[in-house]
């Protein structure tokens, strides 16, 4: 005979009511997502398959006491955990220093060079790159992608013109400009006219052959070098006629979002995150950029530290090893946990270590017992190296555990009370 | 016995005074001479009697102690003329050009400076990073000023000349040499709150204490000297600097007793100031090293504690140990992954200090009569009051009568004693784990196959150490935290690390498959090794004979009430499968202990594969039954290999014509391809990739069609060769090798390249001369068209090699930067541990995450990351129904 805890039930409603105390405790000890996403489950399960009271039981048994097991001890060493963890498989990273980041065009650094660039919090990333997402008006549409892709890109005179010459003899420097180019970076003839008039070298004259020759005349002064038409002819070329500091090329890129939409988003070579975000069309709560400093300096420490967890899982995910994110989140904490981004070395976390000791014993020994002599720093001895050299106990796992009562101290203390006992 | 136990607190760091300096000697040093004629130290000199006993036997002259408890005593020379100290020099300078050169306070308004120590004291309580970056405020600000606050004093910009001169720059005279008796003067002014303001201590280190008046002479212990076989006495290098100090020192101050003309005597006092700056630091810039008769450089005080194999690192952040050993490994699958086999010749070296008991005297008994030289026996014993006595030379007989309760016996390692095991480099911590003793016959250490991966260990020569702990404590702890078993979860990933590799994988699969039919014999035989003892299963098949499937002995190991279901890694191509409705046998299913349907290969049992079969079954049913799985299990996997047989020949890889034809074709096809693209790059008409050059985009394009080639040729090979020859097998079941290794077997070599390109240098144009310059075809790039089953032509083999050289230069580059990326990471991190509140805090309870990864959970403990996985619990109860 079939008891009745064990009949299986194909209604949660009813299911749900015969667990009630079981669940009301799950809710207690579970974290509010975990016990959402339980529910759920057996939810699902029990109108699919059924379930048994007994069975359900069980499940949110092991769920509650899967969950209890799982927490972190006390005195667990995790950072050195998160150090090995996360240096073990740095070994089997590549070195290959480039490699293609979805987009053909661009050489992205990846694999162990990038991630030692992200742990010494480098100022600068070695292949500096954006991804631009664009706000409603502009993200679906791949003609006002490049609208914006436009305003973005750092254009010079050198990206629009075919020849730039120096026409020594008729005093003048000759601008060829490139149709192609024109077209493509969105400029016109009048605009670089603009900017070249700007440049205050001379009166600058569109050719009367040609629409896409500009004719800058130089101002008759006494002789003019080669060297100086050489230096003219170079602010000419570099003259920016708009775009974004830093940002030497955009390409746009089509993405499938979630809903299954085409959405172009802009991949740049070169970041600047700040001035990238004032321009119209861009998404700013979506933009990033893979300088870190740069997210600092704009956004604040935390965002810092999220786009180091960031920028850290992705090495490893693209070179698949399989690394915990709490290990991450932990070097991110410490490097940011300050208030600015610090560096893992010499220069950041281990220097600015309270202990004389350790920071000895790590880098630049006699530089640092120096130092310290000369500061009359005293040694604490609370961390690890410091212990060990010391020969001491470590603070961490078995070695944090002390007994609460000194017994020596408790006799010590009776022997006084005694004493001043007698005395009264 | 009982020595009274001192535990540093704190160490404070301070500069030596001149008088402390005095106080603490016991004698000057005045003469640069070693020993008389007799070879006696001299009084006075360097070797002085007086600075401590180091020889065995020597009484010291000034403690009374013998050689072994005189802890040496320091002397003193005093200069002549003062010099400055090397490693001060910087600080000197700090406070030179930021006080007043006639009224030497720091040149900034009493205003403020009132100010600043105020603040200063309290950011010493609360922020001693930032009183660090105050003092540099204070310092920068100070030393621009050019007309003193306080006594209105133009003031004349301070030079300092590495390593160790001073000049004051005064605008008319130009550059004026300070010497240290001025700058002496002149910091002794300095007032000591002002002190404190530029960072210096005025208790422990005042800056005029870096203009070293006297030198102290550290005891001979610290510089002992070296007796050769010859009977010639070799000096320390420290002892050979400090010589040369004494006697300079001597010299000039005969110059100034003489009054000697003042160059000859700066002369002196120039090289004095040398010799101290070099004993102290033999390295400095600008400088020549000091070197040894031989011309080898000498060792100053700041050699001996840099570096790797200096003082800190090598001696007191590392140490030698004893009670270790080290010899080659070698693999044993029949002794447990809790175990290692250790040599009886290093079972009788390595000892255990045991306590006599009443319950164990009489094992002790028999170890100390069997000594040192039996296993098992003992090497020492030691008595009540702490004498040891070697059991080599004693009467044993005697001994082992009088052992009682409160003596110790040193004895033999022996089996059950837990020691560590250890393998370099020890990158995880999974690389020195807890193993219980088997001892063995033979030289090297035994261990279990499946500990490899932690390890990373293989049996080519590879070297592992062995560590016995010493105390209770020590050993209680190895047992309950360090054992192998405790550590076949990885908290890199939360998921197995130990597992099957190699013959595991494929012994597994050979068993599983349905091919597979067990008679009796080889069902005992199967189960033998495993120790199995309970009832054999209903045979599969009754008729014509009794036969057992592979599966139903798997079953027989399984916990009775384990469901699981999961892909198969040999579920790929043609063997692919979703679910449960697989005639491939390549999906898993496990209902109640039973493995009912699926093959077990590296996904199952394979090591680092998280949620896999053994993942959940050492989730749930603990370490001790994830250790005998590996103990039983995984023992019969590699006895069928070993009963089977299992190898590989060359016709594994032997494709029949018609596919060898497929393959020409499309080696001629990719072939055509390239010819066209360069054709298309030669005329000009290729269409570059954005951003690209021509040349680039067609060596982009080239190595694309070559590489689309090579995968096709991969399908032909997969699909020509048969996938139950052995070489499949493993490839299949990830035993070994993949696809493209049978590939590269069989088909073709493909594409040789370094950096990421085809290999183009070598001779202007081309990699070797047998190409026409300019040759941009496949073949002259490293294109391989030969397998290893035809063999590669001298030119092939030379590009392969190309290309094989630079994985070589890449690994070797690699472990140095990824060794000092994790060295870095680990003296950044070590100091962190989670509190009893669940934050994660710095020793000096400096909060860095108020929950541990934000969760609370221990990756270790978790599901792959995941503090539950709910599905799986589902499964866990229900899946043997569903």
């Amino acid at each position: 005979m079939e008891s009745l805890t064990q009949t299986l039930i194909r209604d949660w409603s009813v299911l749900e009511g015969e667990v009630k105390p079981l669940l009301d405790e799950a809710r207690e000890v579970l974290p509010k997502r975990i016990y959402e996403e339980l529910v759920e489950k057996l939810k699902t399960v029990t109108e699919r398959h059924g379930l048994s009271v007994e069975e359900a039981r069980r499940i949110i048994r092991y769920v509650i006491d899967d969950y209890e097991n799982s927490l972190v001890e006390p005195a667990e060493p995790v950072g050195t955990v998160a150090a090995q963890s996360i240096g073990e498989p740095g070994t089997q990273m590549t070195l290959r220093t480039f490699h293609y980041a979805g987009v053909r065009e661009f050489n992205v650094t990846l694999g162990l060079p990038r991630f030692i660039e992200l742990v010494d919090a480098k100022r600068e990333p070695s292949t500096p790159i954006m991804y631009v997402y664009l706000d409603e008006e502009h993200r679906y549409d791949e003609e006002k992608a490049r609208e914006v892709a436009r305003r973005i890109e750092y254009t010079r005179i050198a990206n629009v013109a075919r020849e730039v010459d120096i026409e020594l003899i008729n005093f003048r420097i000759v601008v060829h400009l490139d149709p192609v180019m024109l077209e493509d970076k969105g400029v016109t003839v009048e605009q670089v006219k603009k900017i070249l008039e700007k440049l205050k070298i001379g009166k600058v004259e569109q050719s009367p052959d040609d629409p896409y020759t500009l004719i800058i005349w130089l101002p008759m002064t006494g002789t003019i070098s080669l060297v100086d038409m050489n230096k003219k002819r170079d602010k000419i070329l570099n003259a920016k006629i708009k775009g974004i500091r830093k940002i030497k090329r955009v390409i746009i890129q089509a993405m499938t979002t979630p809903e299954g939409k085409t959405e172009y988003v802009l991949v740049t070579e070169g970041s600047n995150l700040k001035d990238v975000l004032a321009v119209p069309g861009v998404d700013p709560t979506r933009t990033i950029t893979n300088n870190i400093h740069e997210i600092e300096e704009v956004l604040g420490i935390e965002a810092a530290r999220a786009a180091l967890i960031r920028e850290m899982k992705n090495v490893l995910d693209e070179q698949g090893l399989d690394v915990d994110i709490r290990h991450l989140i932990l070097v991110a904490d410490m490097m940011t946990h300050t208030g600015r981004v610090r560096q893992i070395g010499r220069h950041g976390v281990s220097g600015e270590k309270p202990s004389v000791l350790a920071r000895a014993a790590f880098e630049m020994t006699v530089q640092n017992l120096l130092d310290a002599a000369a500061q009359g720093e005293v040694d604490e001895l609370l961390g690890v190296t410091e212990s060990v050299i010391v020969g001491g106990i470590i603070n961490l796992g078995t070695g944090m555990v002390e007994l609460y009562m000194n017994p020596q101290q408790v006799a010590l203390k009776r022997a006084e009370a005694g004493e001043s006992g007698d005395g009264k | 016995m009982s020595v009274e136990e001192k535990i540093i607190k704190s160490i404070k760091f301070g500069v030596l005074s001149p008088d402390e300096i005095r106080k603490m000697s016991v004698t000057a040093i005045v003469t640069s001479e070693l020993y008389d004629e007799d070879g006696k130290p001299i009084q006075g000199g360097l070797m002085d009697p007086r600075l401590g006993a180091v020889t065995p036997g020597q009484i010291c002259a000034t403690c009374g102690n013998d050689a072994k408890n005189c802890p040496g005593h320091f002397g003193h020379i005093e200069l002549a003329r003062p010099v400055i100290h090397v490693g001060l020099a910087k600080h000197i300078y700090d406070a030179l050009r930021t006080t007043c050169s006639k009224c030497h306070r720091i040149k900034l308004p009493e205003k403020e400076l009132a100010r600043y120590k105020k603040l200063l004291k309290r950011l010493r309580e609360r922020w001693p990073l930032l009183a660090k970056m105050l003092i540099l405020a204070v310092k920068k600000r100070a030393s621009k000023v050019m007309i003193c606050p306080h006594c209105g004093e133009r003031q004349h910009k301070v030079i300092f000349e590495k390593p160790y001169t001073f000049y004051i720059e005064t605008k008319p005279r130009g550059k004026e040499f300070l010497n240290p008796i001025e700058v002496r003067r002149w910091l002794e002014h300095i007032p000591d709150d002002d002190v404190e303001l530029l960072g210096f201590d005025p208790v422990e280190a005042r800056p005029e204490w870096g203009v070293l008046t006297v030198l102290p002479v550290p005891p001979v212990h610290v510089r002992p000297s070296i007796v050769l076989e010859t009977g010639i006495r070799a000096e320390d290098d420290l002892t050979h600097k400090l010589a040369d100090i004494v006697r300079t020192n001597e010299r000039l101050k005969d110059l100034l007793d003489a009054g000697a003309p003042q160059t000859l005597i700066d002369e002196h006092w120039m090289l004095l100031q040398y010799h101290v700056a070099t004993y102290f630091d033999n390295e400095l810039p600008r400088i020549p090293v000091a070197r040894h008769r031989s011309g080898r450089p000498l060792k100053g005080l700041a050699q001996r504690l840099k570096g790797k194999e200096g003082r800190f690192r090598g001696n007191l952040s590392g140490k030698r140990v004893d009670y270790s050993a080290r010899t080659v490994i070698s693999p044993d699958p029949y002794i447990s992954i809790n175990e290692v086999g250790v040599p009886v010749e290093i079972a009788k070296i390595l000892t255990v200090r045991t306590p006599v008991l009443p319950w164990n005297i009489e094992q002790m008994r028999k170890y100390v009569l069997n000594g040192p030289n039996k296993w098992p026996g003992a090497n020492y014993v030691i008595t009540p009051d702490g004498r040891k006595i070697d059991l080599r030379y004693a009467d044993r007989k005697k001994i082992a009568e009088t052992l009682a309760p409160g003596w110790f016996v040193e004895r033999h390692l022996r089996d059950g004693d837990i020691v560590l095991f250890n393998r370099q480099p020890s990158l995880h911590r999974m690389s020195m784990m807890g193993h219980i003793v088997r001892v063995l016959p033979g030289k090297t250490f035994r261990l279990n196959l499946l500990v490899c991966p932690p390890y990373n260990a293989d049996f080519d020569g590879d070297e592992m150490n062995l560590h016995v702990p010493r105390t209770e404590e020590a050993q209680a702890e190895a047992r309950e935290l360090m054992l192998v078993q405790h550590h076949i979860l990885s908290p890199r990933y939360g998921g197995p690390i130990i597992g099957g590799l190699q013959d595991y994988v494929s012994g597994a699969y050979l068993l599983t498959i349905k091919a597979t039919l067990l008679t009796k014999e080889d069902v005992a035989d199967l189960l033998a090794v495993t120790g199995y003892e309970g009832e054999l299963p209903e045979p599969a098949i009754i008729s014509p004979r009794k036969l057992w499937t592979g599966k139903q002995l798997v079953s027989l190991f399984l916990p009775k009430d384990f469901n699981f279901k999961g892909k198969a890694r040999v579920s790929a191509g043609i063997f692919a499968c979703e679910d449960e409705f697989c005639l491939n046998d390549s999906y898993i299913v496990i209902k109640k202990g039973e493995l009912l349907m699926g093959v077990l290969d590296k996904k199952a049992i394979g090591a680092e594969q998280p949620e896999n079969m053994m993942h959940w079954l050492i989730k749930e049913y603990g370490t001790d039954t994830a250790r005998r799985l590996y103990d039983t299990l995984f023992r019969m996997f590699i006895r069928l290999l070993e009963k089977r047989g299992f190898t590989m020949t060359v016709e594994d890889v032997a494709l029949p014509e018609e596919a060898r034809m497929k393959v020409k074709e499309v080696i001629a096809e990719a072939e055509e391809q390239v010819r066209e693209l360069i054709r298309e790059y030669e005329e000009g008409r290729l269409e570059p990739i954005p951003g690209r050059t021509m040349e680039e985009t067609l060596e982009l394009r080239i190595l694309d069609a070559l590489s689309d080639a090579r995968k096709k040729i991969e399908d032909i090979v997969v699909d020509y060769l048969d996938p139950f020859n052995n070489v499949f097998i493993m490839a299949r079941t990830g035993a070994r090798g993949n696809e493209l290794n049978i590939t590269q077997m069989a088909a073709i070599l493909g594409q040789q390249s370094v950096r990421g390109e085809r290999i183009h240098r070598g001779y202007r144009g081309r990699f070797l001369p047998h190409f026409k310059p300019g040759d941009l075809g496949a073949a002259a790039r490293g294109f391989v068209y030969s397998s290893f089953y035809d063999g590669l032509s001298p030119v092939e083999v030379f590009f392969h090699a190309a290309g094989g050289r630079e994985g070589l230069v890449d690994t070797a580059v690699r472990t140095s930067q990824s060794g000092y990326m994790q060295r870095r990471l680990i003296n950044a991190l070590q100091d962190l541990r989670v509190e009893y509140d669940g934050t994660t805090r710095l020793p000096d309870g400096t909060l860095v995450q108020i929950r541990y990864g934000e969760d609370g959970v221990d990756p270790m403990k978790s599901a792959h990351g995941k503090a539950v996985n709910i599905d799986r619990e589902i499964e866990r109860v229900i899946g043997w129904r569903v």
